[in-house]
């Protein structure tokens, strides 16, 4: 038996004519310790495969790809990586198209879907890339003429557009018992000039030849800033990023490829309209000679903008986590069946549908549209007439530090009085305190754990995650507070319209009065649950490592 | 894991060809991951895989266990399909065998098991004579697989072979003849096949016949089904295999 590549190789060269004369140098070399035949045995011809990931890398970042190739009856799954049982599985697929997304739902059960399913939900997978490519297989003979390696030479390219050729890979694989004898083969391979080890896979090869690398989209803002930066270029950098990432997400939105699309818009939205809530007066103030600082009317045009597109997007987004959620919380009904609330999951699928199209309607407008273009080129504008005055002033040996506020300061500026105004108002909330008081509290930490995202890349990684870390356990619990009681509004809402719509048989409209109470159970929870958070991140402990973070964050 | 034995008291009568074809079918056809340990020091069934007969340490080694089977097994040229060579130190496996230690007849059974893991059929290639090595076979095999030259003399030594085995304590193997090198134009041939295969339970309806083509597997030092695929004899072997497959579930 064979087992999988000892050693792999590149043939490179500057064109595809100088690889094969490496390759044909690998050969002749190999001939002269060896005696070479093709292996007929192998599987031979054209291979075309497909690389599948979700659209924010969810396998490559659990160091785990997902191939799909059109084998001779139907196609096949093949998950590299990943944990046992179904680390490197090979699995049949039918029905699987390489050119199209596909749901999680469409694997078929096994150990490829257990595998990856916790990873990859809710997301879909899309194709990354594809590569076609000819495989030749070599026997390495000893002077018995017994089989004692094995060399496979690949000739991939990419298949998009015309097909770019890639450098073709060599591997020495093993025959059992005979590892001395592959090693002196490869070790032979190795030795030709033009030849160099594999560091990276196939796919990395692939994706670079398209101009994509894995990982190349985030929802991280992780923006490229410094301290030293003048504010409004860091303003401009931030936002410009946050627009990017709404920009990437429109496509998958409108064809509705998964629900993390629009998570992922609306997070974008959100962050915009804080981010020039928390600083945006830092691109209505003085900038760089020639500078096109924004005026407070549009400041304040496109702020309204970006809540229009937030609110175009709240319908379907609510309607989707009542969706995802929809079989915990059938599977957490005592009284009911989960059966009864079928006719709840069919309304709220119908709503969405409708809901979409508004939303679709929205994105696809003139007045979207005009808002990225318009949003893109002032913020552009402001980015080139900043960095061109930092330039001039480099040259002149003049110093614009002085008179420009710095991120550094900027980022600390704000970030205190965002944390000022959580832990103001959050040590006035009681027990006895309304509901709003907590909404209106869990506003303002989104703005202080934005603000914090925003300017992460200024501070110093373990005390930037210990801050991190207890407010987001402290927006966790605000988060159930309020979305349970959405919820609840949205459920008796949707009921008052079923019934209307004479779509709502008796039992499940029970089944749903039970989820309200499961749910106001879960707020109750949550509201005892706030004192503890709130203390664990405001108290004096938590002011501490607050201002040490601002400290390192200012030096 | 089921482990297949070739045994014949008799020498020549075919076992080692049986054993690589047979091997070969089971590994490229049906698919198992397939073993054939040659214990014949004479070394046959390791020459026609091209394997040099040579176990690092000796049978003494093995039989001891101061080296595991796992690092003597060697890959052949075909998918799915090891080999554990032959040395010429297997020529002394019965005092071997006898001084390891252990009940000596089980010997081999045990050291077969942790394979398990790896295989899913082992087959055994057996040296010729009534010794302490076959005594081991005979225990640790699940189906024996018995080449019989028609003539009345072997078919004693199959009635021999088949008393010897009813008389195990607990678990038994299958055994199951068949007729070899048979040559049609023999009169004696043909009347021993016929008579014996509706008197035996246990003898299989394929037959493989005499034929050059058996004999050139030495010259090509591959199974028959490799360099001869559409050969009566590769038909006789995959025939057998299907007939030994159906009668041993």
């Amino acid at each position: 038996m064979t087992t999988p590549g000892l050693a792999g190789f590149i043939a490179s060269g500057e064109d595809s004519q100088t690889c094969d004369v490496v390759v044909a140098e690998v050969l002749e070399a190999l001939r002269q310790d060896f005696e070479l035949v093709h292996d007929r045995g192998a599987p031979r011809g054209a291979r075309r495969r497909t690389w599948f990931d979700t659209f924010d890398w969810r396998l490559y970042k659990a160091d785990m790809t997902l191939e799909y190739a059109v084998a001779q009856h139907g196609g096949e799954l093949r998950l590299s990586g990943g944990v046992a049982p179904a680390r490197d599985a090979v699995q049949p697929v039918t029905g699987w198209q390489a050119s199209r997304p596909h749901q999680l739902r469409d694997l078929p059960d096994g150990s490829i879907a257990t595998s990856i399913s916790g990873v990859v939900a809710p997301r879909a997978l899309l194709p990354e890339v594809t590569v076609t490519g000819t495989t030749t297989a070599y026997r390495l003979l000893n002077e018995d003429g017994k089989t004692v390696a094995r060399l496979l030479v690949e000739h991939p390219a990419v298949a998009a557009g015309e097909g770019r050729p890639l450098p073709p890979r060599l591997t020495i694989t093993e025959v059992r018992g005979y590892l001395g004898q592959a090693r002196r083969a490869a070790r032979i391979v190795a030795g030709i000039p033009g030849v160099r080890p594999v560091t990276q896979p196939l796919l990395a090869d692939a994706l670079r030849a398209i101009g994509r690398y894995p990982g190349d989209y985030s929802n991280k803002v992780a923006a490229d800033i410094t301290r030293q930066m003048p504010a409004a270029e860091a303003a401009a950098t931030i936002l410009l990023r946050l627009l990017d990432i709404v920009e990437a997400n429109v496509p998958g939105v409108l064809r509705d490829i998964d629900t993390e699309f629009l998570h992922d818009l609306r997070v974008s939205v959100r962050r915009s309209r804080s981010a020039l809530k928390l600083f945006g007066d830092a691109l209505t103030a003085p900038l760089a000679p020639r500078g096109t600082a924004l005026t407070g009317r549009e400041l304040a045009r496109f702020a309204a903008e970006f809540k229009w597109v937030g609110d175009l997007t709240t319908p379907t987004r609510d309607l989707d986590v009542h969706l995802l959620d929809f079989e915990d919380t059938a599977r957490a009904l005592r009284a009911a069946k989960p059966d009864d609330l079928e006719p709840f999951r069919a309304y709220l699928k119908q709503r969405r549908v409708k809901e979409f199209r508004v939303l679709a309607r929205g994105l696809r407008s003139p007045r979207f549209v005009a808002l990225t273009r318009d949003w893109r080129e002032r913020l552009t504008a402001i980015l080139d007439s900043e960095k061109a005055g930092t330039a001039a002033t480099v040259r002149s040996g003049r110093s614009r530090r002085a008179a420009v506020e710095t991120t550094g300061t900027l980022a600390a500026d704000r970030t205190r009085l965002a944390f000022a105004k959580v832990a103001k108002r959050g040590a006035m909330i009681t027990p006895a305190s309304p509901h709003d008081t907590l909404h209106d509290l869990r506003k303002r930490c989104k703005e202080l754990r934005y603000a914090l995202e925003f300017f992460a890349p200024l501070y110093p990684a373990d005390a930037y995650g210990a801050v991190l870390a207890d407010l987001k356990r402290l927006q966790d619990c605000l988060g159930e507070f309020q979305d349970t009681e959405v919820q609840i509004g949205e459920i008796r809402a949707l009921a008052t319209s079923m019934l209307a719509a004479d779509e709502a048989p008796a039992v499940t409209l029970l089944a749903m009065g039970e989820v309200t109470a499961w749910l106001a159970a879960r707020q109750q929870a949550a509201r005892e649950d706030f004192e503890r958070r709130f203390a664990a991140f405001a108290g004096v402990d938590g002011q501490r490592r607050m201002a040490a973070l601002l400290r390192g964050g200012s030096a | 894991m089921k482990i297949y034995a070739t045994y014949n008291i008799k020498g020549g009568v075919g076992k080692t060809t049986t054993a690589v074809n047979l091997a070969y079918l089971a590994a490229t056809e049906s698919k198992l991951r397939t073993v054939l340990w040659d214990l014949d020091p004479q070394a046959a069934a390791s020459f026609m895989f091209r394997v040099k007969p040579r176990v690092k340490g000796g049978g003494k080694a093995l039989i001891r266990g101061t080296r595991a089977l796992d690092d003597a097994i060697k890959g052949t040229d075909f998918d799915n399909l090891d080999l554990i060579p032959a040395d010429f130190t297997y020529r002394n496996m019965d005092l071997l065998l006898d001084s390891a230690g252990g009940k000596p007849g089980r010997k081999l059974a045990k050291l077969l098991a942790p394979l398990a893991a790896e295989y899913d059929a082992v087959f055994l290639d057996c040296p010729p004579g009534i010794s302490l090595v076959s005594e081991n076979v005979l225990h640790a095999a699940d189906v024996i697989v018995v080449p019989l030259i028609p003539t009345t003399l072997s078919v004693r030594t199959l009635d021999q072979l088949t008393e010897f085995v009813a008389e195990f304590d607990g678990r038994r193997p299958d055994v199951l003849a068949f007729f070899s090198m048979v040559d049609r134009r023999k009169k004696l041939h043909r009347e021993i096949t016929e008579n014996l295969y509706s008197e035996r339970a246990r003898v299989a309806a394929t037959t493989v016949p005499y034929l050059s083509i058996v004999e050139n597997m030495s010259v090509q030092r591959a199974p028959v089904s490799v360099f001869a695929p559409r050969s009566s004899a590769a038909r006789a072997y995959r025939a057998l295999w299907s007939e030994i497959q159906d009668g041993t579930e």
